[in-house]
């Protein structure tokens, strides 16, 4: 056990574990201030934001400082380490690195996206001071609006820490970005004609401390001091990362990833990043349609529950309950699909169960990529994004197996779909970017009833007898399970365009349950039910969420 | 924290006199504050008509300043926005235009109904672009009339600016990087 004293405090670090200053000090509550140093990134103590006085306390009780300040992020803490963030000259250095950041740094706070929740304000605000002494003019640089489709970098605004060439160096692997010329010359760049356009280029724009590299899809959106962010999960692969949605008056402006040891570490690919716009979209579904003949007619939500509801008793009547299929999106959370098997093994208990559409783009992509752009071996993976493009295939696939003794995949379905006689279907799709191909559509022509749950219209009214409204990831509640089996809450962000019921609550009348839904009720329902869930029986899964062994 | 019964003082009402019961005494009182007034000087004026002067520190309708160019002074910052206590400014943001500058207001919309005209927009503003203006018998027909959009806001400017009622009154920075301190118009720097 080493003991380690920071401002005079002891803290306790496990024999096993190897960390640096900053991080001893932030176990004993110390900020110790710093821009280059990334827990995921390598160390090059280039800012020299971290000074802080150094000491050794010896076995006989004394403690002998060194003479010099030294930087936090690259001295490790070792047992009787003093480290002092607080005195005259750590307190110097911290206002005389501050000012120099600043030299050239434009007052450009107002119309910069960072303010808020730039690292150069708040330390100029903790450890800096008011004013610039420079009588000289500040050195201009040029804004690079080419250095990525998804990154603007505002080249005057840098502090030059190299997060984002490390970045690109070691997670991505792709090495896009450079430090180009010396001294107070020296810019981020890329290499002519190569811009940063690799799948996790939107990450730089999250461990930039100040605003110098910003995103085209956010800039100048949103001050970020209105956005209000709710801790949820990335729908977009397997994956499922640990994200904010920041918000604001019920529109969501952008995803960032959340610390998840156990899935995403600091990062998330940009597909997920930018993958959001279907949300905000004015093409959605709004308002339940019923076909009558051959007119659209607008239904209010009881009314569908009642339609639908005598739909199913008529096809339970006629004996063509086994002639009924289920297919179930794996965009849907948990507690939803639960919802919705139940509900329709009441109403026909012998209808089909499916496993809906997932769209798979093969091979999952892994990072870092090495100098030829070949994957690391998967045990050397540092980001994953998966080929299977679902969030909870597995959450599903358990539900699934508690009332199947098989899982029915779509392809499988859809090919037997004329074989057995399929007359009536239920569909739930809440992935945004599948669309049903012809073919999938005119297997689907011949039904006798098709209820569609979608986010958008596309192609249904030409096919279905009843459109009913999705909600999409960021106004869900549930949980969703990823490839690795990680069960993760997913909270909504926003409330769902005026009048529409979520799916969940469409499912939970339909079933005539009183009260209203409630997903940790309904999740704690399902552990108790289901063996393999069992852990999943507790108030909270946590920040990181509950690993479920038993997941293919 | 409760009064002490010491500190409080009562007091009754006075009993009258039977001069006051007359009531005569009271009447003549307020008769002749009224024929007082009458032959005094007049504080209040027929407003259509005539124009009260207002100091040039009136907080009346807004405007959006021009810069030296005649372009919008803003450069959509929100910070008026940001200390509106009646949250009435809308501000739709966008990379602007022109070379020299990076952010604009593609949409900046003042509700003057909403508006409890405290000034500080004009206080939070980095860049003077927003000023408080001495026009005040603002006037309309329907509520969506005055909702006063950046065109009129600017109109409002040009307005006052060529009438010569509103000086531009505050002009600490210069635009470009948004409201660099400038070494001339600073106060001498501390510790130098």
């Amino acid at each position: 056990m080493a003991i380690i004293t920071v401002n005079g405090r002891d803290i306790e670090i496990g024999d096993h574990e190897s960390l640096n200053l900053i991080q001893a000090a932030q176990r004993a509550g110390v900020e110790i201030p710093h821009y280059c140093w990334h827990p995921a990134l390598s160390v090059v103590a280039s800012c020299r934001m971290c000074l802080v006085e150094v000491g050794e306390k010896r076995s006989d009780g004394s403690i002998v400082m060194q003479p010099r300040v030294v930087p936090a992020c690259q001295t490790p803490a070792k047992h009787g380490t003093v480290v002092v963030t607080n005195s005259p000259k750590a307190r110097a250095a911290q206002a005389a690195t501050l000012e120099y950041l600043l030299l050239n740094h434009p007052l450009d706070c107002p119309v910069c996206d960072q303010a808020g929740e730039c690292l150069l304000q708040d330390y100029s605000y903790k450890y800096g001071r008011a004013r610039s002494r420079l009588r000289e003019g500040k050195l201009a640089k040029a804004d690079k609006y080419h250095i990525g489709d998804q990154i603007v970098l505002f080249t005057d605004r840098c502090v030059m820490c190299t997060r984002c060439v490390r970045f690109t160096r070691e997670i991505s692997g792709t090495a896009e970005l450079e430090v180009i010329h010396r001294g107070d010359h020296a810019e981020i760049d890329i290499f002519p004609g190569k811009p940063c356009n690799n799948k996790l280029a939107g990450n730089v724009v999250d461990i930039c401390p100040v605003g110098a590299l910003c995103s085209k899809d956010f800039l100048y959106k949103q001050r970020v001091w209105f956005l209000k962010s709710q801790k949820s999960v990335c729908p977009q692969c397997a994956t499922g990362c640990s994200i904010w949605i920041d918000h604001n008056k019920n529109i969501v402006y952008r995803l960032r990833p959340r610390y998840n040891p156990q899935a995403n570490g600091y990062f998330m690919c940009d597909e997920g990043r930018f993958g959001y716009h279907h949300v905000n979209s004015k093409e959605r579904l709004l308002q339940p349609l019923g076909r009558q003949s051959s007119e659209w007619m607008p239904l209010n939500w009881l009314q569908l529950v009642q339609e639908i509801r005598s739909r199913l008793d008529e096809i339970r009547q006629a004996q063509e309950d086994h002639l009924t299929a289920l297919v179930l999106s794996p965009w849907l959370t948990l507690e939803e699909a639960w919802l919705a098997c139940q509900w329709m093994r009441q109403m026909c208990p012998r209808a089909k169960l499916v496993r809906g559409p997932i769209r798979d783009l093969g091979e999952d992509d892994i990072y870092p990529k090495t100098s030829r752009g070949e994957a690391v071996p998967r045990d050397k993976a540092k980001f994953i994004i998966r080929g299977e493009k679902a969030p909870n295939r597995c959450g599903l696939d358990i539900i699934l197996r508690h009332y199947e003794t098989t899982i029915v995949t779509w392809t499988q379905w859809l090919e037997s779909i004329a074989q057995q006689n399929i007359l009536h279907v239920y569909f739930i799709n809440s992935d945004p970017l599948w669309e049903a191909s012809a073919l999938e559509l005119e297997a689907l022509r011949s039904l006798r009833t098709l209820v569609v749950h979608d986010i958008f219209p596309r192609d249904w009214p030409s096919v279905a007898h009843w459109l009913i409204p999705a909600t999409t990831f960021a106004e869900k509640s549930g949980t969703y399970i990823n490839a690795d089996g990680l069960a993760q809450t997913v909270r909504p962000a926003i409330i769902p365009p005026e009048g529409m019921w979520s799916e969940a609550r469409f499912f939970w009348q339909l079933l005539d349950r009183t009260g209203l839904y409630h997903a940790p009720t309904v999740r704690r329902e399902i552990a108790s039910t289901i063996a393999a869930l069992q852990p999943l029986d507790a108030d909270e899964l946590g920040e990181s969420g509950i690993p479920i062994r038993s997941c293919a | 924290m409760p009064i002490a019964p010491s500190e409080v003082k009562w007091i009754d009402e006075r009993t009258l006199s039977p001069w006051d019961w007359l009531y005569l005494p009271a009447l003549w009182e307020g008769l002749s504050t009224t024929v007082r007034h009458m032959f005094s000087k007049k504080v209040t004026i027929e407003f259509p008509e005539q124009r009260p002067s207002v100091p040039p520190h009136y907080k009346g309708v807004h405007r959006l300043n021009r810069d030296e160019q005649g372009r919008v002074r803003c450069v959509a910052c929100y910070l008026c926005a940001t200390a509106c206590p009646a949250h009435c400014i809308d501000i739709v943001a966008a990379p602007s235009p022109w070379p020299d500058r990076e952010k604009y207001p593609e949409l900046f919309v003042i509700d003057e109904l909403r508006c409890i005209y405290c000034g500080m927009c004009e206080e939070a503003c980095p860049v003077d672009a927003i000023e408080l203006t001495t026009l005040y018998d603002l006037t309309g027909f329907s509520r969506e009339e005055m909702l006063f959009d950046k065109e009129k806001l600017l109109a409002v400017y040009d307005y006052t600016v060529n009438k010569g009622t509103d000086a531009i009154r505050t002009l600490r920075g210069t635009l470009g990087p948004a409201s660099e301190i400038l070494e001339q118009q600073s106060a001498p720097l501390p510790n130098t």
